[in-house]
C-alpha cells in the first residue's frame, strides 16, 4: 500500500508538468509540434513518420479520435478551437457535413497536379483528397467452388434463389462501410429503385449485423479463422490483399474474391482546421500526405489506395487487389441532403 | 490533527472528506456534462420535445430499462452460489478463485461478444437473451466480490440460531441472510444495473439491428447523424431514469445497517467438511468456471490459431513494434499497468474520502453522485471533456493524465460501495472506547477504522485496478495512439482485416486475462500496514 | 432422554471431540465443565446439528439424529454471545421459531409476551436488539430458544460475556427457570460455580473427551483425576492423593508449629491460607472465621482424615 503515495506524487508532478506544457505552446513562437487528428484506422510506417519531422523539423503528434464519425462530431464541436491543426480522415459521405461545420481553412497544396482529378471533391480547397478505397461485396472463393456455384457478379444476383442466406450487411446506421453499401444499391437502383432491391434482400435471408469486426470475423466465412457460415460480406476491396500479406505463410492466391460491380467509392479527404495553432505546420503536413513518399506507404498501412496517380503500388496490391472500372458514386451534397431519411427508410424496409 | 484537543480539527476533517470526492466530480465529471448537454439543447437539430415524443423513444427507454433489470436479476441470481462460497468456506484456490472472476470484466466488449457469437447455436445467437447472458458473464464478478466479501464478514451462528429455531435453508435466506447481505447487494445490483443500462457493444452485437439501448441511440444521434440536441435530451432522459435507480438503490442500502455484527473472516469461513459441503463448493464453482470458461477458452483458442492449426505465431509477433500501434504490442501491457497504478490511487484516494464521509454522516447527495458517473453515456461524457476543457487554464484536451482520471471515475464508485457497508458496520462503540483511551480522531481512524476495513480496501483497490485495466471507452478517446492500453490495441489489431491482426487481438486479449488475475492476487496480498494509508 | 456415544470431530487433524459420551434423562440439567479448547462448543454443535461428527451418534428419545438438519430437531441452542437477529425487534426475535412452525400471529404475541414476562422483560416488544444491554440480550435469546417448546435446550457458555453481579443475577433467575419450566438442558460452562449452581449433574471436559458425570456433590467429594482435582480448584494434590482445603485446620502455633503462612486472601465469608509445610510441601487450606493468621505466622496444622480422598 505504501506504493500508492508514491504514485500520486508521480501523478501530481505529471499534472503540473503537462499544464505547464500546455501553458507554454506559446502564442508568438512558432510551435515545434503539429497535431493531426484522425481516425482509428489510421497507420503510417514510422520512417516515413520521421522523414516528415526530419524535413519540417516539426514533431507529428498523431490523435486518433474514433472512427470517422467520431472525428467529424469532434471537429464539429470544436470548430474554430480545434483539437490539432490537421483534420485527415473525412470520407465523400461525411465531407458536406464537415464543409457545413465550417471546420477547415481554405489551403491549395501545390502538389494537386497529380492527383486523380475525380477525387477533388471540394473545389474550394477546404479539404484535400489524399487516398481513396472501395466498399465491395467480399466473397469466400473456396466456398463457392466447393459447391460449384458461381460468386455474384451483380448485385441483383443476390435477390436470387441460390444465393439466399449468403450475405451479411453492416447496419448503415451504425456502420461505416454499411452505410457505403447502402449508397451503393441507391447509386446503382436510384431513389426510386433501391428499396425494392433491399425487400428483396430482406426475403432473401440477408443477415444484418453492427459493425465490420462482426460481420467480417464472425459472420462472413472467408476471413481467416473465421466459423462464420455466410460467404459473401460488405468489406473492403482491399480485403483480399490483406488476407494475403497477414498470412503466414503467404498463400499464392487470396482466399476471397471481390464482387466488382458492387463497389461504392470512398474518397478519404485532409484539411487545415480552422483556429489551428500551427498552420503552417499543417500545410506543411498535408503537402507531405501528398508526396510520394507518404502516398507510396498508404496501400500496406491504410489498405487503401493512393490519391497520386503516378504512385507505384506494392506487389501484393498489384496482383491482389482489385481497383473497380467504375465504381458507384454519388455527390457529397446528395449524401448530406438524404442520409439520415435514407436510413430510416432502410430501416423500416430490413429491419421493422 | 490533535482532533481532542481542537474540535475543528474534526471540520477540517469533515471538510476534506466530503471536498475532495465533490470537488473530484464537479470538475471531471459534472461540469463536462453540464457544457455538452448544454450546449446540445443551445444548437441546431430537432426541437426536444419531438425527440420524446417519438414512439421509438419510449420503446428505446423500455428496453434499456427492462434489459437492465432483468440482466441484474439473472447476473445475482448466477454469482449468488460463488459468492456464498466464498463467503462461507475456507479452500486451496479461493483467492484464486476470487481473482479469475474478475477476468470477463476487464475484457472488451468486441472481443467478448465475438466469442458469444461463436459459441452460441444458430438462431439463438441474437436477440434479447444473448444480451442477457452476456451481460451476466461481464459483472458475474461485481456480485461475487462486493456480496462475497460481505458475507465472509457476516456472523454465521446468527443463521445457525435460525436452523435451530426450525427455519428450513431457503426461509433462512430469506428471513435472515437476504436482510442481512441487503447493503451489500443494493450495491453491487446498482453498478450491475448501471452497467448494463449504459451497455452499448454487447447490445449491438448480441442483440442485432433491432434492439437499442439509450445509450446506442445517442451515440446514434451525436455521432451518426450530428444531432446533438436530440443527443442531449436522450441524455437527459438517461441521466434520469439512473438517477431514479440509484436514488432506490442508495436507500435500500442504507435502509439495514447493523452496527457491530462483522467478524473478521478467519472466524467465519470454515472448511468444507461435509459430502455435503463438498458438493456445494463443488457444484457453485463449477458451475461458474463453466459460465465463465467456455467464452474464455475460444479467446484461448484464436489467439493460437493460425492457418488451419495452432501455433505461437500471434504471441511471438507482440514484440515486434508495428504501425498499427505505433509500437510494439507488448509495451501496451506496460502503459496499462501503468495508468491502472495511477488510476487506482485516485480511485482509493477520492473513494476512500467519500467512503468515510457517508459512512458517518448522511452526505445523501454525494453518495448519489459518486454512482452517476457509471450510468451516464460515455459520448456525451467524452464529447463534453472535448468541450469543457477548451480553454487556458482548463486546457486539459491533449493531457494524458486524463486518461488515468477518467479510469478513475469509473473506479471511485466500485472503492466506495465496498468500502462503505464495512465502514458504517463498525460498531461506534469501538471508536468511542478507542476516543476515551485517549486517541485522537485520526489515531482512532488509524487504530479502529483501518484494520478493520483493510479486507475491504485491498479488495477495492483489486477492483479499481482491474477497472481501469479494462476500461475502454474513455481510454480511447484519450490515450495517445504511441501509448495504447491493452484493450486499445486489442480494439485497434481488431479493426483491421488478416490472420496475423485478429490472432494477436485474441493474443492480447489472452495476455489480459492473465495479467488481471496476476494483479489481482498481487494487489490483494497488499495488506495495509500501520499508519501506512493516513 | 439425549444419549451421546463416542463422538469424535477432527479439525485439521487436531481432535475437538475424542470419543465423548454423555447421558442426560428427561427433565434434568447436565452442565459441561471444562477448560477453553476441551470440546464443550463442539459438543453442542453437534447435538444441534450445526456440525457433523466424524464418528460417533446422538439419540434423542431413542431415535439416532443422523443425517437429521438443525431445523427438524427440535433442539434449542442459545448461543455465547447471543447471535440475535440484528435486523429484527425483540418480539420478532423472541417469535421466530414460532412463526417458523407456523403458529398463527395472535398465538404468537401472547406466546412472546409471556415469555418476555417470563425473562423479566415485559414491554420490550418493539425494541431494537442494538439498543439492549448485554444482560438484556442474553434474556432474549434465551426466550427466543424456549419459545418454540424445544424438547432439548442447550446453552454455550450464555454468561460468559457479562460481568460478575449481572451474571450471579442471572445464574439465580436460570435456576428457578430450570426449575419451574421442567425443561432438559445441557449447559456449557468454564465457570465451575455456574456449573455447581445449575447442574443437576455435572460433565467434566478435557481434551475432547468427557472424563467424568457426577452430581456435585459426589464430584467435590471424589474428583475422577489429579487434573480434574485441580480444574475444580482442589488445592491439595499429591500423586494418587487429594487433601479438601476445608478439612485443613490451622491454628496458630501452640509451640514450634508445623510451618508457615505464605498468604492469606479473604475470599467473601472465608479466608484461603496457603501454608509452607516445614517439610517443604504446600497446604492449602480454606477457615470460616473473622481472625485468622498473617503471612509470616507459625501456624500449627490439623487434617482431618475424612477430608483425605484417594484417586482412581
Amino acid at each position: 500500500m505504501t506504493l500508492f503515495p508514491d504514485a500520486l506524487r508521480t501523478l501530481a508532478v505529471g499534472m503540473a508538468v503537462v499544464t505547464v506544457a500546455c501553458g507554454c505552446g506559446g502564442s508568438d513562437e512558432t510551435p515545434r509540434v503539429v497535431v493531426l487528428v484522425t481516425h482509428d484506422s489510421f497507420a503510417v510506417s514510422p520512417d516515413v513518420k520521421r522523414a516528415f519531422e526530419e524535413e519540417s523539423g516539426l514533431t507529428l503528434r498523431i490523435l486518433k479520435a474514433g472512427d470517422a464519425g467520431e472525428i467529424v462530431t469532434r471537429a464539429l464541436l470544436t470548430a474554430g478551437n480545434p483539437e490539432g491543426d490537421v483534420l485527415f480522415g473525412v470520407d465523400n459521405n461525411l465531407l458536406q457535413r464537415t464543409l457545413e461545420g465550417d471546420v477547415f481553412e481554405e489551403y491549395e497544396s501545390p502538389r494537386l497536379e497529380n492527383i486523380d482529378p475525380e477525387l477533388l471533391l471540394d473545389p474550394q480547397h477546404r479539404a484535400t483528397p489524399i487516398d481513396r478505397g472501395d466498399v465491395c461485396l467480399n466473397y469466400d472463393q473456396a466456398w463457392f467452388t466447393e459447391r460449384e456455384l458461381d460468386p455474384p457478379r451483380e448485385l441483383s444476383d443476390l435477390v436470387l434463389a441460390p444465393y439466399r442466406d449468403l450475405l451479411v450487411v453492416e447496419n448503415p446506421a451504425t456502420s461505416t462501410p454499411g452505410l457505403a453499401f447502402l449508397l451503393a444499391t441507391i447509386a446503382s437502383y436510384g431513389d426510386d429503385g433501391w428499396q425494392a432491391f433491399w425487400r428483396g434482400l430482406r426475403a432473401n435471408g440477408v443477415l444484418v449485423v453492427d459493425g465490420w469486426e462482426d460481420a467480417y470475423y464472425a459472420r462472413f466465412s472467408g476471413s481467416a479463422g473465421s466459423k462464420g457460415k455466410r460467404p459473401i460480406v460488405v468489406s473492403y476491396a482491399s480485403s483480399p490483399p490483406a488476407e494475403v500479406i497477414f498470412r503466414d505463410p503467404r498463400p499464392s492466391e487470396p482466399p476471397t474474391g471481390v464482387v466488382e460491380r458492387s463497389c461504392f467509392r470512398q474518397v478519404e479527404l485532409a484539411g487545415v482546421l480552422r483556429g489551428a495553432r500551427n498552420e503552417e505546420g499543417a500545410r506543411q503536413l498535408i503537402d507531405f500526405m501528398l508526396s510520394e513518399r507518404f502516398q507510396e506507404d498508404i496501400p500496406l498501412q491504410m489498405f487503401v489506395f493512393p490519391a497520386r496517380l503516378d504512385t507505384a503500388l506494392p506487389r501484393a496490391f498489384e496482383q491482389f487487389a482489385v481497383v473497380p472500372e467504375s465504381p458507384l458514386e454519388l455527390p457529397p451534397e446528395k449524401i448530406e441532403a438524404n442520409r439520415e431519411r435514407w436510413v430510416d427508410e432502410w430501416t423500416d424496409i430490413v429491419i421493422r | 490533527m490533535d482532533g481532542h484537543r481542537d474540535p475543528l480539527s474534526s471540520r477540517a476533517w469533515r471538510a476534506l472528506v466530503l471536498g475532495v470526492p465533490l470537488a473530484f466530480l464537479a470538475l471531471f465529471f459534472l461540469y463536462p456534462l453540464a457544457a455538452i448537454v448544454e450546449r446540445g439543447l443551445r444548437g441546431e437539430g430537432d426541437p426536444p420535445l419531438d425527440v420524446l415524443t417519438d414512439p421509438t423513444t419510449a420503446d428505446v427507454v423500455w428496453f434499456t430499462v427492462w434489459q437492465a433489470l432483468a440482466s441484474t436479476v439473472l447476473t445475482i441470481a448466477l454469482a449468488l452460489p460463488a459468492a456464498y462460497v466464498l463467503g462461507r468456506y475456507r479452500f486451496r484456490g479461493r483467492g484464486l478463485v476470487g481473482a479469475l472472476v474478475v477476468v470477463p470484466f476487464v475484457l472488451p466488449t468486441v472481443v467478448v461478444a465475438l466469442a458469444f457469437v461463436a459459441i452460441l447455436p444458430d438462431g439463438v445467437e441474437r436477440g434479447w437473451a444473448p444480451i442477457l447472458v452476456a451481460h451476466a458473464f461481464f459483472n458475474v464478478a461485481v456480485v461475487v466480490r462486493i456480496v462475497g466479501t460481505f458475507w465472509a464478514s457476516l456472523d454465521p451462528r446468527v443463521d445457525e440460531a435460525a436452523a435451530t429455531l426450525g427455519a428450513r435453508p431457503l426461509a433462512r435466506f430469506r428471513e435472515i441472510t437476504a436482510p442481512l447481505l441487503a447493503p451489500a447487494l443494493a450495491a453491487a445490483a446498482a453498478i450491475v444495473f448501471l452497467f448494463s443500462f449504459t451497455s452499448f457493444g454487447v447490445v449491438l452485437i448480441l442483440g442485432g439491428p433491432r434492439f437499442a439501448t439509450l445509450e446506442a441511440e445517442i451515440y446514434n444521434q451525436a455521432v451518426r447523424l450530428f444531432d446533438l440536441r436530440a443527443a442531449a435530451v436522450l441524455s437527459i432522459v438517461q441521466l434520469a431514469c439512473v438517477v431514479a435507480a440509484v436514488w432506490v438503490a442508495t436507500r435500500l442500502e442504507r435502509r439495514v445497517v447493523v452496527t457491530g455484527q462483522l467478524r473478521p473472516e478467519s472466524e467465519v469461513l470454515r472448511a468444507p467438511r461435509t459430502t455435503r459441503d463438498k458438493l456445494v463448493v463443488g457444484a457453485s464453482l463449477g458451475g461458474l468456471a463453466l459460465f465463465l470458461g467456455l467464452p474464455l477458452a475460444v479467446l484461448v483458442e484464436r489467439s493460437l490459431a493460425i492457418g488451419d492449426g495452432h501455433g505461437l505465431h500471434a504471441y511471438r509477433a507482440l514484440g515486434r513494434p508495428t504501425s498499427v500501434l505505433l509500437a510494439a504490442p507488448w509495451e501496451a501491457v506496460l502503459n496499462s499497468v501503468v495508468y491502472a497504478a495511477a488510476a487506482t490511487a485516485i480511485a482509493l484516494a477520492v473513494g476512500g474520502l467519500a467512503a468515510f464521509a457517508l459512512a458517518t454522516s448522511r452526505g445523501r447527495v454525494l453518495d448519489s453522485l459518486i454512482l452517476l458517473p457509471l450510468g451516464v453515456s460515455a459520448v456525451m461524457l467524452g464529447l463534453g471533456f472535448l468541450i469543457a476543457f477548451d480553454t487556458e487554464p482548463l486546457d486539459f484536451r491533449a493531457a494524458s493524465w486524463l486518461v488515468p482520471v477518467a479510469q478513475a471515475l469509473v473506479a471511485i464508485p466500485f472503492v466506495v460501495r465496498i468500502l462503505v457497508p464495512t465502514l458504517r458496520s463498525i460498531d461506534p462503540r469501538q471508536r468511542e472506547a478507542a476516543a476515551l483511551l485517549g486517541a485522537p480522531p485520526a489515531r482512532v481512524r488509524r487504530e479502529i477504522d483501518l484494520p478493520i476495513v483493510s479486507r475491504g480496501l485491498a479488495v477495492a483497490a483489486a477492483f479499481a485496478f482491474a477497472i481501469s485495466l479494462g476500461e475502454f471507452g474513455a481510454t480511447v478517446f484519450l490515450a495517445r495512439p504511441d501509448r495504447p492500453t491493452l484493450p486499445v490495441a486489442i480494439f485497434r489489431f481488431l479493426g483491421r482485416p488478416g490472420e496475423v491482426n485478429v490472432a494477436q487481438a485474441y493474443a492480447l486479449a489472452v495476455v489480459l486475462m492473465v495479467l488481471t488475475v496476476v494483479s489481482v492476487l498481487l494487489v490483494e496480498r497488499l495488506r495495509v500496514r500501520r499508519g501506512g494509508w493516513f | 432422554m439425549l444419549r451421546v456415544e463416542g463422538l469424535t470431530v477432527g479439525f485439521d487433524g487436531v481432535a475437538a471431540l475424542d470419543h465423548a459420551s454423555l447421558d442426560v434423562s428427561n427433565g434434568e440439567t447436565v452442565t459441561v465443565l471444562g477448560p477453553s479448547g476441551s470440546g464443550k462448543t463442539t459438543l453442542l454443535r453437534v447435538v444441534a446439528g450445526l456440525q457433523v461428527p466424524d464418528k460417533g451418534r446422538v439419540v434423542l428419545d431413542g431415535k439416532d439424529l443422523a443425517g437429521i438438519p438443525p431445523h427438524r430437531r427440535g433442539i434449542g441452542l442459545v448461543f455465547q454471545d447471543h447471535a440475535l437477529f440484528p435486523h429484527r425487534n425483540v418480539a420478532e426475535n423472541v417469535g421466530f421459531g414460532l412463526r417458523m412452525r407456523g403458529d398463527n400471529p395472535a398465538a404468537t404475541a401472547r406466546r412472546v409476551r409471556e415469555l418476555l414476562e417470563l425473562v423479566g422483560l415485559a414491554g420490550f416488544e418493539r425494541r431494537s436488539v442494538g439498543t439492549l444491554s448485554g444482560g438484556e440480550q442474553q434474556r432474549v435469546a434465551l426466550a427466543r430458544a424456549l419459545a418454540p417448546e424445544p424438547r432439548l435446550l442447550l446453552l454455550d457458555e450464555p454468561l460468559g460475556s457479562l460481568d460478575r453481579r449481572l451474571r450471579d443475577r442471572l445464574l439465580e433467575d436460570l435456576a428457578r427457570l430450570f426449575g419451574q419450566l421442567d425443561v432438559t438442558a445441557v449447559y456449557v460452562t468454564h465457570d465451575h460455580s455456574e456449573a455447581f449452581i445449575l447442574g443437576d449433574r455435572v460433565a467434566v471436559m478435557r481434551r475432547g473427551r468427557v472424563v467424568q458425570v457426577a452430581t456435585p456433590d459426589e464430584l467435590w467429594a471424589r474428583p475422577a483425576d489429579e487434573d480434574t482435582a485441580r480444574f475444580l480448584g482442589i488445592a491439595n494434590v499429591d500423586g494418587t492423593e487429594i487433601v479438601r482445603p476445608e478439612a485443613v485446620a490451622v491454628r496458630p502455633a501452640a509451640a514450634r508449629g508445623d510451618g508457615t503462612v505464605e498468604t492469606a486472601v479473604r475470599v467473601g465469608p472465608v479466608v484461603r491460607l496457603h501454608v509452607r509445610l516445614d517439610d517443604g510441601r504446600m497446604l492449602e487450606a480454606v477457615m470460616a472465621s473473622l481472625e485468622h493468621p498473617r503471612p509470616g505466622d507459625r501456624v500449627d496444622v490439623e487434617v482431618d482424615p475424612r477430608g483425605i480422598v484417594r484417586l482412581r
